[in-house]
């Protein structure tokens, strides 16, 4: 639509497509060797999805377990393995490369860039990623049956020494689980400083940085966390690797090694990391929000200074992951308040975007549904961090369900819901077609349902003082029926991402021509064609506000006259 | 094909100079490793004094003057090898170059042999205590990175003997030794935790 | 069976909806089968409890206000008229909107902190009375150990303490050690959580005010049977503990019908890992059996104990606890029935 009516067409390549079709190696041949952002960008957003398809299987199965007291569905093994590989997939090789495909798709694209800033660097780091969890899961091979092969880590995702020492894990699976976390942890290295550069040296004429769309900021934002939060974890494997192939005793308590060294270099990783995953929900948040409400983002100023707020806050935040680890008193004050100060930032995120809303006229496509139901999990999800935040409490909360909802109403309430409506929202940009609204709302509704049906309950299952990582409860402690409860909205989620699959496939089909803007947006991404050309601008594009399409379609009412 | 911007009526920007992308990505990076150092030498300073057996750093531990004095001042070194680019004197360029890189490998040949007396001599390896984990994994990731540099400045000597820098590399040159600069200022924070505070 | 499960459902029910309507009072006694955080029965987790209520309704409170206020904005602004393409007032921001609501999480802020310091300095830094009974907590990968230093008892898994109240405090101080990886002790009922960390001790207290059996497990997963190291908290009164104590200072008795059993244990490797005092087994690795048959539970809490259950825990105990540390030492079925009747004698 706005191809016609605008005169945008310099961005436009007219050329007709090349119509012969490629064999199958050609095809392949291309994917591999491709450096163009776009493709990467999908590499990773399928690599991703893969991994989401995995890790839910995974999570399906420990929920088959847990629906009925002392199951016998899996061995305690196998419980013990999955657990770990669900929550290190869901992490590493699921939420994090979402991150950067939709940042390589997507920020040149906005910044009005033709490329990244390092091609063959971004395609290094793709493939570096891969191979990690190429090599985490060739641990599964072998099973413990094959002697010698290795069998699938079974220490939990944040891996406390000294389980993961020589003595207490023999065999394979902790190496496999420390060297694929080393070798992903370069990729994300790669990817971050990628994203910094391209973002602070690609911009196109006019781009200042206070004019840069808020999702590109963030994605900024969080590839700077990056640097200095994945580089700790890569050091602390380096040194459990060191302890388990070298005989080192960093973390060996009996040669005065110590194990909460272990956990404050776990932590001051993992923590940042929620909000590294978390930052990709905004960024979406903050595309999807003001274009289905109408609007432009409510104090953009302030959303900058909150995002990098929250990222600076965040690295002092590790340790209340380790209130019950025997802190002094003064040491778990300090970090009840730098933990609770994360809430104030949040909070100004989630009042900008209902101030973005009211007012608007907000349209409930399928993206925004999405992004309205984020709101309100995120909002929960930021209450029941305030909850946990307050260290007696957490003595009690902590390592229980309450923990477990918490953190999933983060993960899958907040960023896969985000990510759910950053599809359906981008998905026409990259295919050029539309995905099925029907379709879009049967996944919406199934999904939402399904989520609080298993989150919501899982809150009690922790108060009632079920702890996590249990392979098996008694049915003297009343867990069960809550437990029957939380596992069938987890068969509900299933289906609903199974819909989502489904939709993608057939959109790609069948689905409705998109044409260049279909939602009437206001980003650069929008003027060039869909999908958009190997070089995306015939013209470098140029712009003089934060809405440079909203200045074209609107010339007697410009956002620049305002700046 | 048109070549209308993208908005009409755009008001002339002027000049616009965005930051070198090389130099972005070189001090990202050097953030990153700033991260991975600091928990390597967090870790050394927590088990300062935590060996249950010996040997103590006082026991074995000499200060190696000579590695550090070659390191540090090839930071120098190759300030004057970047000077001498910008003003176009390749030959001058190549000699500070070489040298810088003489003196690279001779600080790790240096850490070489001390480490040869360390675990043959005196017995300290990297399995015999918190000290000798500590010790050998911090000095051993700065050699490492000494050892990345040394590559990439041979990288560029070859170059350079192959007559293929010219003065618009200089902007790339300059990139890369800024990685060099750093590995020498991360010298003077392990030096001084190693041996000085911790012995 | 059936009436089991309608009996678990109703506890389920009522549990649920207690936490739901927050009350208190329906838990305010007794030890309970589902270890609910909210019927607490000893001084920390009580004052945890009321923490925990007044910051759920701070919560709650920011949840209904800004959860409406996305209610109503979803409600009132939707786009009734698709068809109508004008665009709503385009509003950048406010200043001193974005002002007023970073003021007013901090004030918030502020409150949760203040009320929330109090509350870990008055639990963490209590000052131990001299009426305290210290009790040494080791965790073993899949099992407890409880020393009672002052009073020379060595037992496993069921810790007994003595009965306190507020008039005539009798708290008891829990020094966390652990024999291998980081394990958590966690008595819902009773106290929050503390690790049991290798080569870091750590302290905990517990007064409970009503007498019973309190449930817990670890809450660190520290192996392949994490979940079957459980906890159990027997809480006597001043005669009951005083009496057990009694027999617990005792060696194990010997009875001369049971020799045979003895010999066996004394003979095959069982005695390389346990204790039996007043015997030749002085291991320290398994579970301390000098007063076995005063235990209630096998395997960490996971198994009832009695005769039948005794000898296939013997004979395979990895049929009850897949992955246990102690290996089954093919004995004959002679040797078993002689080893576990010496083993019922340990009262």
């Amino acid at each position: 639509m706005a191809d016609q009516t605008f005169p945008i067409g310099g961005t436009l390549d007219l050329t007709p497509p090349r119509v012969a079709r490629k064999t199958f190696l050609e095809w392949m041949h291309e994917w591999v060797t491709t450096v163009d952002h776009k493709r990467i960008g999908l590499l990773y957003i399928w690599f991703s999805i893969i991994f989401l398809l995995v890790g839910g299987a995974e999570a399906l199965a420990l929920r088959i377990q847990l629906a009925t007291p002392d199951s016998h569905f899996l061995s305690p093994d196998t419980y013990n393995r999955l657990f770990t590989m669900h929550g290190t997939t869901m992490v590493f090789l699921m939420g994090m490369p979402f991150l950067f495909g939709f940042a390589n798709y997507i920020v040149p694209l906005q910044i009005g860039a033709r490329d990244m800033a390092f091609p063959r660097l971004n395609a290094f780091s793709f493939w570096l990623t891969a191979f990690g969890g190429a090599m985490l899961y060739y641990s599964f091979i072998g099973g413990s049956g094959l002697y010698g092969v290795g069998n699938a880590p079974d220490v939990t995702w944040w891996a406390y020494a000294p389980l993961t020492s020589r003595a207490f894990s023999p065999g394979h699976g902790v190496d496999y689980w420390a060297l694929s976390l080393i070798v992903t942890g370069i990729g994300t290295l790669g990817g971050a400083i990628n994203i910094i550069a391209t973002v602070l040296s690609m911009r196109c004429k006019g781009m200042t940085l206070l004019r840069m769309p808020l999702f590109a900021w963030l994605m900024l934002v969080v590839s700077g966390l990056l640097l200095i939060t994945i580089t700790p974890l890569t050091a602390a494997q380096v040194m459990l690797t060191i302890d388990r192939y070298l005989g080192g005793h960093f973390f060996d308590t009996q040669a005065g090694g110590s194990a909460v060294v272990w956990m404050h270099f776990f932590w001051i990783f993992g923590h940042p990391e929620v909000y590294v995953l978390v930052f990709p929900a905004f960024a979406i948040a903050n595309e999807v929000i003001p274009v289905f409400s109408r609007k432009p983002i409510f104090g953009y100023p302030a959303m900058v200074a909150a995002s990098v707020g929250i990222a600076f806050i965040s690295l002092g935040v590790w340790a209340h992951h380790m209130f019950t680890v025997g802190m002094t008193s003064v040491d778990n004050t300090f970090f009840v308040l730098s933990t609770e100060l994360v809430g104030v930032p949040t909070g100004i995120k989630i009042f900008n975007w209902l101030a973005t809303m009211w007012g608007g006229k907000i349209r409930f496509k399928v993206p925004m549904l999405f992004l309205t139901a984020f709101l309100f999990q995120f909002l929960i999800a930021g209450l029941t961090g305030i909850i946990l935040s307050i260290a007696p409490f957490d003595w009690q909360l902590h390592n229980s369900y309450f923990v477990i909802a918490h953190f999933h109403y983060m993960l899958v309430g907040s960023i896969i819901f985000a990510i759910f409506g950053g599809f359906y929202y981008w998905y026409p940009k990259v295919t050029g077609r539309m995905m099925s609204e029907k379709l879009g709302k049967w996944h919406f509704w199934l999904m939402l349902i399904g989520f609080h049906v298993t989150f919501d309950t899982m809150h009690f299952v922790g108060l009632m003082g079920m702890p996590r990582s249990i392979y098996n409860y008694d049915a003297s402690r009343g867990w069960a029926h809550l437990n029957m409860i939380v596992s069938l909205g987890g068969a509900v989620q299933g289906i609903a991402v199974l819909i989502f699959a489904v939709n993608l496939i057939w959109s790609y089909y069948k689905g409705k021509e998109a044409g260049n803007d279909p939602w009437d947006a206001w980003t650069l991404e929008w003027s060039t064609s869909s999908p958009p050309p190997v070089y995306n601008y015939a013209v470098e594009p140029e712009v003089r506000s934060r809405r440079p399409l909203w200045d074209l379609k609107h010339p007697e009412d410009p956002d620049w006259s305002y700046e | 094909m048109s070549a209308t911007s993208i908005v009409p009526n755009a008001a002339p920007t002027g000049e616009w100079n965005l930051p070198s992308r090389g130099r972005v990505a070189m001090f990202s990076l050097i953030i990153g490793e700033c991260a991975i150092f600091t928990i390597f030498v967090v870790a050394y300073i927590f088990y300062i004094g935590k060996s249950l057996y010996g040997p103590t750093p006082q026991q074995v531990l000499e200060i190696p003057v000579f590695g550090t004095i070659c390191l540090l001042s090839s930071s120098f070194v190759i300030w004057l090898a970047e000077r001498a680019l910008e003003r176009n004197k390749i030959k001058l360029f190549g000699a500070f170059w070489a040298l810088t890189l003489a003196l690279g490998v001779i600080f790790l040949i240096d850490t070489g042999f001390e480490w040869h007396t360390l675990i043959y001599e005196k017995g300290l390896t990297i399995s015999t205590n918190l000290f000798g984990t500590t010790f050998y994994s911090l000095v051993g990731l700065h050699a490492t990175h000494v050892l990345f540099g040394i590559i990439g400045l041979s990288t560029v000597l070859i170059f350079t003997l192959l007559g293929k820098v010219r003065e618009e590399h200089c902007e790339r040159i300059q990139v890369l030794a800024l990685y060099w600069h750093f590995v020498d200022a991360v010298w003077v924070v392990v030096f001084t935790v190693v041996y000085i505070l911790g012995r | 069976m059936n009436r089991e499960w309608l009996r678990a459902s109703r506890r389920t029910g009522i549990a649920t909806l207690s936490l739901l309507l927050f009350s208190c009072r329906a838990f305010a006694a007794g030890p309970q089968a589902t270890p609910s955080i909210f019927a607490p029965a000893s001084t920390p987790a009580t004052d945890i409890s009321h923490l925990a209520y007044f910051v759920l309704s701070v919560v709650a409170g920011i949840f209904v206000v800004v959860g409406g206020l996305i209610t109503y904005a979803v409600i009132r602004f939707r786009d009734r008229d698709p068809n109508d393409k004008r665009e709503p007032a385009q509003i950048y921001g406010s200043n001193q909107i974005e002002l007023a609501w970073t003021v007013i999480p901090i004030l918030i802020v502020v409150v949760l902190f203040l009320t929330t310091a109090r509350m870990i300095f008055a639990i963490q830094d209590a000052p131990k009375p001299p009426s305290a009974l210290s009790v040494t907590v080791v965790g073993h990968q899949f099992w407890w150990e409880f020393r009672y230093p002052k009073l020379g008892i060595v037992t496993a898994n069921e810790l007994h303490v003595p009965l306190s109240n507020h008039e005539q405090p009798r708290p008891t101080y829990l020094k966390l050690l652990s024999a291998d990886v980081v394990h958590s002790f966690w008595v819902p009922q009773l106290a929050g959580k503390t690790d049991v960390i290798p080569n870091h001790s750590n302290l905990t207290w517990i007064d409970p005010q009503q007498p019973g059996l309190y449930v817990g497990q670890c809450a660190q997963f520290c192996g392949v049977e994490h979940a079957k190291m459980l906890l159990r908290v027997y809480v006597d009164t001043p005669e009951q503990f005083a009496a057990w104590v009694k027999n617990e200072q005792k060696p194990g008795v010997q009875d001369p019908a049971v020799a045979e059993g003895r010999r066996i244990f004394e003979t095959e490797a069982c005695m390389n890992c346990h204790t039996i005092r007043g015997t030749a087994a002085t291991g320290r690795f398994g579970p301390d059996l000098t007063h076995l048959m005063s235990r209630d539970t096998i395997a960490s809490g996971a198994v009832p104990l009695n005769r039948q259950t005794l000898r296939q825990w013997i004979e395979e105990p990895d049929s009850m606890k897949p992955g246990v540390l102690m290996p089954a030492m093919k004995l004959s079925d002679q040797q078993l029935d002689q080893l576990t009747d010496y083993l019922m004698t340990l009262k």
